[in-house]
């Protein structure tokens, strides 16, 4: 099996598999990128506007920036099964 | 280096497949419950050091539960389920950083084959948290609210908007199980490939600081699963508004 797949590697001089790999988690991971850091600036606004309420807000702002993480390892599983199977 | 997205299988009990990742979540259960029964047997009413800081973690907890259910009767109802994901989660994840997790194991053509693999790198396992999640929900709503306000959700002839509506909230029942079991997964199995790269490139002190971030993904993951997991409970056992 590895020889097979470097021969059809050396007959593809353009290794496409890893290209599509690489794209995938690297155009993926912008958006939650991006997204985490919108709801972290706004969480340190309304912490610095009401610092009594810290504690849910810290609670609630960890809690969405794992949903926005969620959709990256999505990106990253996807790049991963490219990459594996 | 051998990295495989399915847990490799090690051996069958009647017909049942045995893989490293099983082998390594039998560990996490063998270790919370030994946990649990030593301090059991030793428990006193003026707390000793460990029992106090089981009993700090187990309050802080309890705070953060009253302050999403906002109720105690609930949190009483749903503490043990949230508990225990939580700590699962926490025991599999921690343990899956002392060395000989990947690195001891049997060689089989020039591939080593490890016996022990972090549990929560094998989907199998997170589908099944997931699984246990969502139905768990499910359960606890229909016996608190009843099967025609729990249905009722879900299947709604009051008029088109609201049949549309039941039926996205259906769809998104499917699509939670999903996200709950691949955001666990990836999480781990990127950690695991990652600081199973490094350690083949640079052994030495490099991989020191990714450890460190192993471990706080590993917690921040396991908060994360029991938070929503008592979001989805709380939702699903109070009324439709």
């Amino acid at each position: 099996m590895e020889a097979q797949e470097l021969v059809t590697q050396a007959a593809n001089t353009l290794d496409l598999k890893s290209l599509g790999a690489a794209f995938a988690i690297g155009a993926g991971a912008l958006g939650p990128g991006i997204g985490i850091g919108l709801l972290a600036a706004k969480a340190m606004e309304a912490m610095g506007r009401n610092p009594e309420a810290a504690p849910k807000i810290q609670t609630a702002m960890i809690l969405a920036a794992a949903f926005a993480e969620a959709i990256a390892i999505y990106a990253l599983v996807v790049a991963l099964i490219i990459k594996f199977i | 280096m051998h990295i495989s997205i399915a847990a490799e299988k090690l051996s069958t009990v009647f017909g049942l497949p045995i893989t490293n990742s099983l082998i390594m979540s039998w560990v996490a259960m063998v270790t919370l419950i030994a946990v649990t029964f030593a301090l059991r047997r030793t428990m006193t009413l003026v707390p000793g050091r460990f029992q106090a800081f089981i009993e700090v973690v187990f309050e802080s907890l309890l705070n953060l539960v009253d302050s999403i259910t906002q109720d105690r009767h609930k949190t009483e109802k749903f503490l043990p389920l949230v508990l225990t994901i939580f700590l699962f989660i926490i025991t599999a994840n921690w343990l899956s950083l002392l060395p000989g997790v990947g690195s001891i194991g049997i060689w089989e053509e020039d591939t080593l084959i490890p016996i022990f693999r972090p549990a929560n790198t094998d989907l199998n396992n997170t589908l099944a948290l997931a699984i246990i999640a969502v139905v768990a929900a499910h359960f606890f709503g229909l016996r608190s609210l009843g099967i025609k306000k729990h249905i009722g959700k879900f299947i709604n002839v009051h008029g088109p908007i609201d049949f549309f509506v039941g039926l996205l909230e259906a769809i998104g029942e499917v699509s939670r199980v999903l996200s709950f079991s691949f955001r666990l997964f990836g999480n781990m199995f990127a950690g695991e490939v990652l600081l199973l790269v490094l350690a083949s490139l640079i052994p030495v002190f490099i991989p020191i600081p990714f450890l460190g971030f192993e471990l706080f993904v590993g917690f921040i993951q396991a908060l994360v699963f029991a938070m929503l997991t008592l979001v989805f409970l709380t939702i699903a056992t109070s009324e439709h508004h």
